[in-house]
């Protein structure tokens, strides 16, 4: 995914310390010959696996989420060094509990959301990879209903066209975040992980693209991105929130039909939009605990 | 003296064998030159594998982007392929495990055969979930050994990890159990090998097999104990692999039934490919004394019997998703046999619980050509009978804005067939080089000695006093 700063954590080791001081020809070799090794290993993976925690927020929040286990050998001098280029320095993930809220009578269907999701997450273009998506419901007098999703909605919809109308609407829709995730539980290899501070994210160097995870999400959340062979997802925009932002399709909303905050705050324009409506989620009989909040959605909606 | 023999079971192998034309009828295949049958056999499977090979490599170089799935249909025909090669395994531990601990003593003739086609099958199943992984080279990583990899370690709570295991376990236990059970045959082979290379490595391989009572005694407990560790395989295996879609949350997928269903699905579908090999084995290598129309039709009664189990799942699915209420249930189960796949769901119903139906007809069941015709589509219909359950259960999920359609790419066509390549070559090996019938355990159930004609009365086929001294020790 296309982060800020994607700095990979560096190897105490392979860097090594106090390299502007003068040293004398067998210390340097003696210092460099277990460096060569560590960087030998490191490049030959040990079989390809990744020698350290990969960089970018996500691959950190990892990291800061199981910190007494993390495994990182760095020593004082290098994790202040490290802490400078690191995504996550100066946040706190126990501190923040974070939810959207959508309010379906705002959402137009124009599908900015989309466009800046696809934009700032580097989503491929192709017509059915999304992290968030905009489902058109169309409610005949009949009883039918059809639900379309042109494109993910990214260029906005047609005009609809059929008769006898009863009601139609637009209906966000994006990866719930779950308190009990069903994707977590299936991932054989750990690598997709609820982190602290209640984001469900997928380590790319980690997963092996075996798409239980995919199957497992009961709202289609993921898909398999073409180029990494990694389960992708959105991620509340994860790297942005580790910077004070919101996610970009809130951002980009032009009628405020998502709003972003915390779960648990007394005063945020979240915790206002919990008391003033009544809430729903989508499949609440799964018991998964969704954190992406509805309001007045129709009975329609699953 | 009549009566008595009338309450004696009818043999199990025909043609009044003795030991000594038992080991000489069964190592005939391994003595002469293959013919033009077997080459026959041989290059197209071996074709069909260098097809696959080929499929598979394109697959892993290019990425899982060259099969027909999408966001919706994720699984499709690699988890279809797996699950239909892995229950084809079952009715192999089956005859050699459950049916050696319940003194079933016509497995003898068929448990080489069937435990090879375990292995065999049980290879082919284990090549579909790494190449269906996005990235393969990876699937190491489901085990779980000291690692350079951080804090992480496999997620136990993952059904695949279950899987992992229960498969890696089927597939030693059943290659030891097999290798166990070879010894002796192994050792009777060195006995008639003239000394060079080839006895060398039979000398090797057979552990110094003497004969001695002392040896039997240990071999006989080692292979009891092998049944018995075997046996629960035969039900955990499969009883694992359904936990894959009933821990998920799909509707179609999340029901209790699956473990009881999988494991009689996969015993029927096992038993099926039994007969197919065996009914063309025993005509193509000369050995319709040892597998009897009397084994067809005992094998025949088992698949009825599954059949019957089978058809009761379908129908428990249904009135579960009709008696739950639940309308997610309802629709996926009416889309089974209404929707776009009906086609599939019609076919595994005609193939799974309409034409074994057949078998409860003795005339059916003692004709090998006709028990071929059924076994053949049980096959069929058992891999139709996973690819309902996956595909449609996926083609229409949760979302109908995702919802899609699902059509197998010639590359995933391709990677089938080599599967069944695969599957075939090394059949067609074993037979070669193996002997196919368990020589030591067929020689346990002769009729010899039946026969109230005195011994030197009966006419000789071949051999002489020896023989005749060997009969009676």
């Amino acid at each position: 995914m296309k982060g800020p700063e994607s700095e990979t954590m560096p190897d105490s080791r392979a860097t090594g310390g106090g390299a502007n001081q003068p040293v004398d020809r067998r210390e340097f070799l003696s210092r460099s010959l277990p460096a060569g090794w560590v960087l030998l290993a490191a490049f030959t993976g040990c079989g390809g696996e990744p020698s350290a925690p990969a960089g970018g927020s996500e691959a950190s929040a990892r990291e800061a989420g199981s910190a007494p286990d993390s495994g990182s050998q760095a020593p004082a001098s290098e994790v202040e060094t490290s802490a400078a280029r690191d995504p996550l320095a100066g946040y706190d993930p126990s501190q923040h509990k974070y939810a959207m809220a959508i309010d379906v009578d705002r959402c137009i269907g124009c599908g900015r959301c989309v466009e800046a999701c696809k934009t700032e997450n580097d989503v491929p273009r192709e017509p059915f990879y999304f992290r968030t998506w905009i489902e058109r419901y169309v409610i005949q007098r009949n009883g039918n209903t059809v639900v379309t999703s042109p494109n993910g909605g990214i260029s906005g919809f047609p005009p609809v066209e059929e008769a006898e109308i009863l009601r139609t609407f637009f209906v966000p829709k994006l990866c719930n975040h779950c308190d009990h995730p069903p994707c977590v539980q299936v991932c054989p290899v750990g690598a997709t992980f609820k982190t602290e501070d209640g984001v469900v994210l997928v380590d790319h160097d980690y997963c092996i693209g075996c798409r239980y995870c995919i199957q497992a999400c009961p709202y289609g959340a993921r898909f398999l991105h073409p180029v990494t062979r990694t389960a992708e997802k959105c991620t509340f925009c994860y790297h942005r929130l580790v910077k004070g932002l919101v996610p970009a399709c809130v951002e980009m909303c032009p009628t405020q039909a998502r709003i972003f905050g915390e779960l648990n705050a007394r005063s945020s324009p979240l915790a206002r939009f919990q008391r003033m409506h009544k809430i729903q989620t989508l499949k609440s009989h799964l018991n998964t605990e969704p954190k992406v909040l509805y309001a007045n959605l129709d009975g329609e909606v699953s | 003296m009549a009566s008595v023999s009338q309450t004696l079971r009818p043999p199990l192998v025909a043609g009044d064998k003795r030991p000594a034309e038992v080991t000489r009828d069964i190592c005939a295949a391994l003595d002469r030159r293959p013919g033009a049958g077997w080459w026959a056999m041989f290059l197209p499977a071996f074709a069909l594998l260098l097809l696959g090979v080929t499929a598979v490599t394109y697959e892993i170089a290019t990425g899982i982007g060259t099969w027909g799935l999408n966001r919706t249909v994720g699984w499709a025909f690699d988890i279809t392929n797996f699950v239909f090669w892995i229950g084809i395994g079952h009715a192999g531990t089956l005859i050699s495990a459950i049916l050696f601990l319940l003194r079933q003593r016509w497995r003898t003739s068929v448990n080489r055969s069937a435990e090879a086609m375990t292995i065999f099958a049980v290879l082919c199943a284990g090549m579909f979930p790494v190449i269906h992984l996005g990235r393969p080279w990876f699937a190491y990583w489901m085990l779980p050994y000291p690692n350079a990899r951080g804090s992480l370690w496999i997620n136990f709570r993952s059904p695949l990890v279950w899987d992992f295991f229960a498969i890696l376990t089927y597939f030693t236990i059943s290659l030891v159990f097999w290798y166990v059970g070879l010894i002796p045959d192994l050792a009777t082979i060195r006995d008639r090998t003239k000394p060079g290379l080839r006895r060398r490595v039979l000398e090797i391989l057979s552990l110094g097999w003497d004969g001695s009572y002392r040896t039997w005694q240990r071999y006989e407990t080692v292979y009891k104990l092998l049944a018995g560790l075997a046996t629960p395989l035969v039900i955990s295996v499969h009883t694992i692999v359904s936990w894959d879609f009933a821990t998920a949350v799909i509707p179609g997928w999340h029901t209790t039934i699956f473990p009881p269903y999988f494991v009689a699905g996969a015993i029927f579908s096992g038993m099926a490919m039994v007969l197919t090999l065996m009914t063309v084995a025993r005509k193509a290598m000369g050995l319709e004394d040892y597998i009897t129309v009397a084994h067809i039709d005992k094998m025949a009664k088992v698949t009825l019997a599954t059949s019957l189990m089978v058809g009761l799942s379908y129908l428990t699915e249904f009135f579960t998703a009709f008696y739950s209420g639940n309308q997610y249930e309802e629709f996926v189960f009416l889309n089974r046999a209404l929707g776009p796949f009906a086609w599939g769901y019609w076919i595994m119903l005609a193939c799974n619980v309409g034409i074994p139906q057949l078998f409860w007809f003795r005339k059916v069941r003692w004709n090998p050509f006709l028990v071929f015709i059924v076994s053949v589509f049980v096959n069929i219909g058992m891999w139709f009978e996973r690819f309902v359950i996956i595909v449609t259960s996926l083609h229409r999920d949760f979302l109908p804005s995702s919802w899609a359609g699902y059509a197998p790419t010639s590359i995933e066509l391709a990677t089938l067939a080599g599967s069944f390549g695969l599957f075939f070559t090394c059949f067609l090996l074993f037979c070669r080089f193996v002997p196919v019938i368990a020589i030591s355990e067929v020689k346990g159930v002769l009729s010899v000695g039946r026969s109230r004609q005195p011994a030197g009365r009966r006419p000789l086929r071949s051999g002489g006093a020896t023989e005749e001294a060997s009969v009676l020790g």
